[in-house]
């Protein structure tokens, strides 16, 4: 197996990550997805928020590709603006899980004994919750809005990262150049840190690249559900609410952002489930 | 004699209290070599790391006895200072140089932590301390070798990295538990023989743990004999090799290939070890001793004074 791998000509780490049609694919629709959102007060034909610049409910034509909304604003130009928000917002969700169920799950895996059987019972309590739910409790606590949204689903994939963090810390723990790095008087501080922390970036790269996909759909639930991004706020998840009435006679106004939603799921799970199988020391050859 | 540099006395360890260490003592002099000899599980690699307190509690525990390292007992030392203590004044070597090198650093950085941790070493400095210490140890073109990781170099390169990592700030003890058992014959002389310079270059101590009564012969000072968690014997290393007093040294030695003529079958010791919770009154090795009497089974036989320390009742 190895020795195979071995006689393929090397390859740059980038080259290997697009190694396959699909994550080659899925990093061309993010890229393009990104670019839309940075750029879109650049080539956003209309002001997204500007109602009346098309007929309410027009149906896709040469001036507005996708369709107007009720208001008569331009879909299209709130799609590009929606990806700001929805994109952002799905990065900061990861971001906190990721800070948050790191830290949680190399603390209680490293100090062990009940410091580890009460983390982990409470750790599972949590994921014993759907946590879509959890994260419409603490939107109810926090109070509604984009930013609380992604707080709130970020807040509810701590357990989920805190539990992977955890067996993987606990790999690490038991493995020799731990206990060597002890013999040499390193403090506990500096083996999380120096020793445990590198060994688990793969390990959180393709954890936070596979997340970002449910931490997209998820604080678009939200604002699907009306406890998320407000009106008039371009959400792709706040979008697709306002259209759902008017899906019968005027189905592009769920159509596209939900296609683009889509689009921006599944890209990033591609890329995900591309990165896992580049960074598995297994599947690459490498240590 | 000058004072002892380590005296354990009278260690008793229990793992989730089934005694696997009872009552082992004896003392290192500096710069002197005791090797530490036994089969599997007896009891060797436990007193290397209650030494260095590092036998992770729980299960594992110090029930009772002293350690006294230069004079300090490591059991009422706190975490900061026996961490100021390993790796500075007592460096340990490893089994596995495989696993005990962490994958994603480069061997330098490896190398520079010790120093960087003990002596407060700026980076630069620490990197130029490591590349005298791979020299030291012997691997050529060492300043070109720092930024390697640890799967770009061979077994037995990556056991001088361990070594150096250990000797990275001149210990005055080395504990080294069974350095060579995962290298290849060759290999293993030339480590041996690389730990035996350094010890002579800096005056260190050596607690040499095996299970390779060849390494010992050639390398110790003194040699003892462990056996199910107990020290059954202990002598300077020629007078042990050609006069074992205690029925399982002799059988032991017996058991050593070259030893025996060729073509023969080697003898061997029948029965196996019991296991910790099995150990009853006595002398443990009773049940399997060609030359136990009554007593034996009933009464633990004391140890001996110095300089030849015997456990047994009918000894050769």
């Amino acid at each position: 197996m190895s020795a195979a791998i071995a006689l393929l000509p090397p390859r740059s780490n980038l080259a290997r990550v697009l190694g396959t049609p699909g994550a080659a694919a899925g990093v061309a629709v993010l890229i393009l997805l990104v670019l839309g959102a940075v750029f879109a007060p650049l080539i956003a034909p209309f002001d997204p928020v500007a109602t009346r610049v098309c007929p309410r409910l027009a149906p896709p034509s040469a001036a507005n590709l996708f369709g107007c909304d009720l208001f008569g604003r331009d879909i299209l130009s709130r799609i590009l603006h929606g990806g700001r928000y929805s994109l952002s917002v799905g990065l900061l969700t990861v971001a906190i899980s990721l800070i948050a169920g790191t830290l949680i799950g190399m603390t209680i895996a490293f100090l062990g004994g009940r410091v580890d059987s009460i983390g982990t019972r409470f750790i599972d309590v949590m994921l014993g919750f759907p946590p879509i739910v959890l994260a419409i409790l603490i939107v109810a606590v926090l109070g509604v809005g984009a930013f609380n949204a992604a707080l709130a689903v970020g807040i509810s994939g701590v357990p989920r990262f805190a539990r992977v963090v955890r067996s993987a810390t606990l790999s690490l723990v038991g493995r020799e150049f731990v206990e060597s790095a002890r013999a040499v008087g390193a403090s506990q501080g500096r083996i999380l840190r120096r020793h445990l922390l590198p060994n688990l970036v793969p390990v959180l790269i393709v954890l936070a690249s596979l997340d970002l996909g449910t931490a997209i759909l998820s604080t678009a639930t939200l604002s699907f559900l009306g406890l998320g991004a407000q009106p008039p706020t371009p959400e792709w998840g706040a979008m697709l609410n306002a259209g759902r009435e008017f899906m019968r006679y005027a189905p592009w106004t769920m159509i596209f952002p939900g296609l683009v939603l889509f689009l921006a799921v599944m890209s990033v799970n591609l890329v995900g489930d591309r990165l896992s199988h580049v960074l598995d020391p297994r599947a690459s050859g490498h240590v | 004699m000058s004072e002892p540099l380590l005296v354990v006395d009278s260690l008793t360890v229990t793992m989730a209290g089934v005694p696997v260490l009872e009552d082992v003592s004896f003392a290192l002099q500096p710069g002197e070599t005791l090797g530490l000899v036994g089969e599997s599980g007896c009891g060797k690699s436990v007193t290397a790391l209650s030494i260095m307190r590092l036998l992770p509690d729980p299960p594992g525990k110090i029930a009772s006895g002293r350690i006294l390292f230069d004079g300090v007992d490591m059991r009422t030392l706190d975490a900061a200072g026996l961490r100021a203590i390993r790796g500075d004044r007592i460096g340990m070597i490893f089994q596995e140089p495989m696993t005990s090198l962490n994958p994603v650093f480069t061997i330098g950085d490896q190398i520079a932590e010790s120093v960087i941790v003990h002596r407060g070493l700026s980076h630069r400095a620490a990197f130029e301390e490591a590349a005298g210490l791979l020299d030291l140890v012997g691997i050529p073109a060492a300043r070109n070798q720092l930024g390697r990781y640890p799967h770009e170099i061979s077994g037995g390169q990556r056991q001088r990295v361990m070594i150096a990592i250990a000797l990275a700030c001149k210990p005055k003890l080395l504990v080294a538990d069974e350095p060579t058992t995962a290298l290849d014959v060759t290999v293993q002389a030339q480590i041996l023989d690389l730990i035996g310079r350094l010890r002579r270059e800096l005056g260190m101590a050596v607690l040499l743990i095996t299970h390779d009564l060849g390494v010992v012969a050639e390398f110790c000072d003194r040699v003892a004999v462990m056996y199910a968690g107990r020290l059954v014997e202990e002598a300077p290393v020629n007078q042990l090799f050609a006069h074992p007093r205690h029925r399982y040294t002799e059988a032991l030695l017996r058991t050593m290939p070259a030893a025996n003529a060729p073509g023969k079958r080697l003898p061997s010791i029948s029965g196996a070890v019991p296991a910790p919770a099995e150990r009853k009154a006595g002398c443990i090795y009773a049940p399997r001793c060609g030359f136990a009497l009554d007593r034996c089974a009933t009464e633990l036989p004391p140890l001996t004074a110095s300089p030849h320390r015997l456990r047994c009742w009918n000894p050769a």
